[in-house]
């Protein structure tokens, strides 16, 4: 909070500097590169993560938010307190706070947001994060009252994600084409196929921002990435897709790299209520026939950590379990021929449209697997596939996915999740931590919970998803890291 | 002519229906649920069957064909999956892109092939007209998109005389526009005009060996006067043709180059609307370069009647 | 090129001058090339190519790997010997479904001149034409799957107008030929005259059509090879290759010239070829094409 708010105050100091000194023109707009285009700008409507890269912390913001750290900090609500027992959360909001078609937000409008992602007939894709609401009260127009069915350590940081943040009644509907927040930025518009622009928008209850105008650039190609970066048409594409340019863009005085953590556990799955991925010893053998480092280093060029379980090593919690499934093929075909296959058997291998972990480890993989007999029949396939086919219906033997959204271990829980994993060992700890409010206890089950799954060869844990970013040497305020999927401009702007 | 008109009409009408049915079997065999796509990884069950009702996905097939068939007719084309704006509004912005980026790769086309062209013809079996003949030979076999990588990487990433990709629009003033039009015009226009100048030298010196050219020759105008005079003229009709056709190609086939480049026209939309699954936006597009192929070569015939009335007893 | 005209007028030594043409000679040696890269693959590669060795990436060219390797330590080379099977089969077999089927049709239609099925598959074939080949080859392959074989119908398809058009013109000026109306008044049926009589006359017609057609299915190969909808992962294929180099374009160039150049010679000699073929069978055309 601190560092964000001088953060502001120096952009503030900047900005007045350039009022000074008109002679030295201070660029304030922004051209931000991403490699997907979203769906729809509503993120209370979908849970592509690009929605959020372009309008989280920008336009919407809700109760609490998430800094670049990943901490939830106060966003609309000021302050809160809560209850003893863990179940009323009051939230005192901000006064003066004004969605950009300029009507009021108050207290009414929260409740208006939580009631409509908890309906019955809500699209909002994480409905799982408001479940444990009761009610929601507005004993007046600056308080809001949340009271929880069981109290739930995570609700606070449940509260800062893309998708709970507060939308106004009479403008819900058309957010996905013409979103209206509180953010510090409002929405100019949307050239599909292309960019969204968005503008500073002047009667922002916050500190004000450095930047004018937003500008983001769908450019889904990794040399359309590359070249719109050399050729200055975009000035920061903080997840850069042509992880193999980076050498060349780092030497250039012009750029800055900026390598980071993101939230996203690269894992292979291995479809565990499917023959033979049903037997332990054929997961452990997988595990054990899988170099990560050279998939690391052919397919992401050296960027990105081994992870030997589902959970970021940045994180303090973290357990590194890389050991338990080394790079070991002797072992691998002695388990493949104790677990009944000494031959090896033949498998497919369902890869998703992303050029770099996807498309190129999985050919790393498969020539992997090949060493210790396994043969892979790779099956590309575009997102909508992906999404009906192993996704939604688990049908696939192997298949390869980052999963970016933050502490989302609790997936192995989830019987209709994709793993097809079953573990009443690990639910019962889920379920446990769901209860538990107290920090230390909440770290001793996160680290249970990951050694089970990892102990289990649920998936084939391969690596932490590197952020690298690419920006103008000239622009300050980037999120070197990802905690949540988001582009934050608010503390954006240039230097010189 | 009128019978002749008519007869035609009806089966440029014919075709469009079956085109019509065509795209719409094609397109309902798609695996994948656009519901889905649309929700994302971590949707649930009830949040997909709410917007596949939305979308009138639970309809039957044969009423969503009819749905479709008579709003294009009404010149709407729906709303998009995806974007949830109508397809009429996103086929007009990129028709402007695509349209222009055509016409600027014929104009290349054209003004490289013409001069060439008569060059060889007027220069035949000199080391020009070979020399020609051997690039011209090139320009076909050299894969566009090979071609759009190898101008990208000297004259954007190297030389940095132009944008790598990307369409500033046409608010950034004609100039920005075009110039960022012309890499992927020129990498569109080589390979068509190589076919060009190939017809048109080959149409050249099919007229400059009727009689009536050597007729002209014999009363003693020089072999340029001929050509320029005569042959010309004659010679257009077939490289006219083949003109007519490359737009409709150039039109439609700029979907790699439109890629390669970035460029957000129709293309690259139909592209998109494939991954991700926007079938509507997929079906619609394709519909109308159909529609605007079948129209070209109608008025093309119509053209020909109108000038060679042989013609109208039927094709052969 | 004064020595090729002199021959051209000499008919029964067609072969001799065509050999003497350089560029059909030229034509026909960058397709045995091609075809022997292609069939040496099958027995020998200077390396495997389904072996990566992340640690020699992106090597360029020397003594051991001749077009350098790739980014994943893969030799080019070997690669592009494998590539040009790939390439081979698919444009291949996308001429066979086009002659297979447009050559019956288009006989077809001409033995029935002016009837209804005349009409019909002449329409059917405007209507295939009407399509923007390639965006129906991406669309079938976005439909049915990525993969060689759905690469091969969707370019197979379109092939099937070119073939019948091909066959009914050339067809039709048959009919009216003598030895044709002889037969018919021997009382030999449509389809009898039609293999018997018509199908060996166009041959030389389908032969040019059909090299014509091959390079362009080399080329539609390569352009859904690009875009990811040929064929797939770990079997080699020139336009993959490209795709793949693209971004590596500033890194490793040669990683993008060599499949490029690799399509373009090979296109550029069955093209010559063609056309070296078009002035052996038919002299006529010799005047203004050489």
């Amino acid at each position: 909070m601190k560092s964000s708010k001088l953060m502001v105050a120096l952009g503030a100091g900047l900005l007045l500097a350039v009022s000074m000194s008109p002679a030295l023109a201070q660029r304030t707009d922004i051209n931000v590169g991403m490699v997907l285009e979203p769906p729809n700008l509503d993120p209370t409507g979908g849970a592509a993560a690009a929605i959020d890269e372009v309008v989280y912390a920008n336009v919407f913001e809700g109760l609490t938010r998430f800094d670049s750290s990943g901490a939830v900090i106060p966003a609309l609500a000021e302050s809160w307190d809560i209850s003893e027992d863990g179940l009323t959360y009051t939230f005192h909001l901000h006064s003066g706070v004004i969605f950009h078609d300029g009507s009021p937000m108050d207290s009414s409008d929260v409740v208006f947001s939580l009631e409509r992602a908890m309906a019955e007939d809500s699209t909002n894709a994480q409905k799982g994060l408001f479940a444990g609401i009761e009610s929601v009260e507005a004993p007046d127009a600056e308080t809001v009252v949340v009271t929880l069915s069981a109290p739930n350590g995570l609700f606070l940081f449940n509260m800062a994600w893309g998708d709970a943040v507060i939308v106004a009644p009479e403008s819900a509907e058309n957010n996905a084409t013409n979103p209206i927040g509180t953010g510090p930025f409002e929405f100019v518009e949307w050239v599909q196929g292309d960019h969204v622009e968005l503008a500073k928008f002047d009667s922002y209850w916050g500190e004000p921002v450095a930047l004018d105008q937003v500008t983001f650039k769908f450019v889904g190609d990794p040399t359309a990435a590359f070249a719109a970066m050399m050729t200055e048409d975009i000035d920061a594409f903080p997840n850069f897709p042509a992880p193999e340019t980076l050498p060349q863009l780092e030497a250039d005085p012009r750029f800055t790299v900026i390598v980071g953590s993101t939230e996203g556990e690269t894992v292979m799955s291995m479809n565990n209520g499917r023959e033979p991925f049903d037997n332990i010893l054929v997961r452990e053998a997988i595990a054990h026939a899988i170099n990560r480092q050279e998939i690391i280093d052919g397919a992401m060029f050296g960027y990105g950590t081994p992870i030997g379980t589902f959970f970021a090593p940045h994180n303090p919690a973290y357990v590194d379990l890389t050991g338990l499934s080394d790079y070991d093929p002797e072992r691998s075909k002695e388990l493949l021929a104790e677990a009944g296959y000494p031959d090896g058997f033949s498998a497919t291998f369902h890869l998703p449209p992303v050029a770099t972990y996807a498309r190129r480890g999985g050919e790393i993989i498969a020539a992997q697997l090949r060493e210790v007999g396994i043969e892979v029949e790779l099956i590309n396939v575009e997102w909508a596939q992906w999404l009906e086919g192993p996704f939604g219906a688990k049908e696939y033997d192997l298949t390869i996915v980052s999963h970016t959204e933050p502490m989302d271990i609790g997936a192995y829980a989830n019987p209709d999740y994709y793993f097809n994993y079953q573990s009443d060992e690990f639910n019962a700890v889920m379920e446990e931590l769901n209860d538990t409010t107290d920090p230390d206890a909440r770290t001793a089950l996160l680290q249970q919970a990951q050694t089970i799954i990892a102990e289990d060869y649920a998936t084939v844990f391969l690596f932490q998803l590197a952020k690298t970013g690419v920006a103008n040497a000239k622009l300050e305020g980037l999120w070197a890291n990802s905690p949540t999927q988001a582009n934050d401009m608010t503390g954006v702007h240039w230097t010189e | 002519m009128l019978i002749y008109f008519l007869q035609r009409f009806v089966s440029l009408s014919l075709s469009l229906l079956a085109a019509s049915l065509v795209i719409f079997l094609l397109i309902e065999v798609v695996p994948g649920d656009p519901a889905r796509f649309m929700m994302g990884l971590s949707a649930t069950p009830e949040a997909i069957a709410v917007i596949r009702e939305q979308l009138g996905l639970d309809l039957p097939a044969w009423q969503r064909y009819f749905t479709w068939l008579f709003g294009m007719l009404q010149g709407d084309f729906g709303i998009s999956y995806t974007y949830k704006v109508p397809v009429t509004d996103l086929i007009a912005d990129r028709v402007w892109i695509s349209l222009p980026l055509a016409i600027y790769a014929l104009v290349l086309s054209t003004a490289i092939a013409f001069p060439v062209g008569i060059i060889a013809a007027a220069r035949r079996n000199s080391p020009a007209d070979a020399g020609i003949m051997g690039l011209t030979q090139l320009g076909i076999a050299v894969p566009n998109f090979w071609f759009a990588m190898l101008l990208v990487l000297a004259f954007a990433i190297t030389l940095r005389w132009f944008s790598a990709g990307g369409f500033p629009g046409w608010d950034a003033g004609i100039f920005a526009a075009m110039k960022a039009l012309t890499l992927p015009a020129i990498a569109l226009a080589l390979p068509q005009a190589s076919i060009l100048a190939r017809v048109m030298r080959s149409s050249l010196l099919d007229t400059l060996s009727e009689d009536y050219i050597r007729t002209a020759r014999a009363k003693g105008l020089t072999r340029s006067q001929v050509l320029w005079r005569h042959a010309l003229r004659n010679a257009l009709i077939p490289v006219l043709t083949i003109i007519g056709l490359q737009f409709s190609f150039l039109l439609a086939g700029a979907i790699i180059i439109e890629n390669v480049f970035y460029l957000p026209g129709l293309g690259r939309l139909v592209f998109q609307g494939i991954t991700q699954r926007d079938l509507i936006v997929v079906k619609s597009v394709v519909m109308l370069l159909v529609f605007a192929v079948i129209v070209v070569t109608f008025i093309v015939d119509m053209a020909y009647a109108l000038a060679d009335p042989r013609l109208r007893k039927g094709r052969t | 090129m004064s020595d090729i005209s002199v021959a051209a007028e000499r008919d029964d030594n067609l072969w001799a001058a065509a050999l003497q043409s350089r560029s059909f000679v030229i034509g026909v040696l960058l397709t045995i090339v091609f075809v022997i890269a292609a069939l040496v693959s099958f027995f020998w590669t200077p390396f495997d190519v389904e072996e990566l060795a992340i640690s020699s990436k992106l090597l360029a060219p020397s003594s051991t790997n001749w077009f350098g390797t790739d980014h994943f330590g893969r030799d080019i080379f070997s690669m592009l010997m494998v590539g040009a099977r790939t390439s081979i089969a698919v444009a291949f077999v996308a001429v066979g479904i086009g002659i297979g089927l447009g050559v019956p049709l288009g006989l077809t239609a001409a033995s029935w001149r002016g009837s209804l099925l005349d009409e019909m598959i002449m329409r059917g074939n405007d209507l295939v034409f009407a399509f923007p080949a390639l965006l129906i080859a991406i669309m079938i392959t976005a439909v049915f799957g990525p993969g060689a074989v759905n690469a091969i119908i969707a370019i197979g398809i379109f092939n099937i107008p070119v073939f019948a058009r091909l066959a009914r013109g050339a067809a039709l000026s048959l009919w009216t030929r003598e030895f044709v109306l002889a037969a018919r008044v021997a009382g030999k049926g449509a389809v009898r005259i039609s293999v018997e009589h018509i199908l060996p006359n166009i041959l030389n017609l389908l032969i040019v059509q059909g090299t014509i057609q091959f390079s362009l299915g080399i080329l539609a190969e390569a352009a859904l090879s690009y875009v990811g909808l040929g064929a797939q992962p770990p079997t080699p294929s020139w336009g993959r290759m490209l795709s793949e180099a693209q971004t590596m374009i500033s890194l490793a160039p040669h990683m993008a010239l060599f499949p490029g150049l690799a399509i373009v010679f090979t296109v550029l000699g069955l093209n010559l070829m063609g056309d070296g073929l078009r002035d052996v069978f038919d002299p006529k055309t010799r005047r203004s094409r050489t």
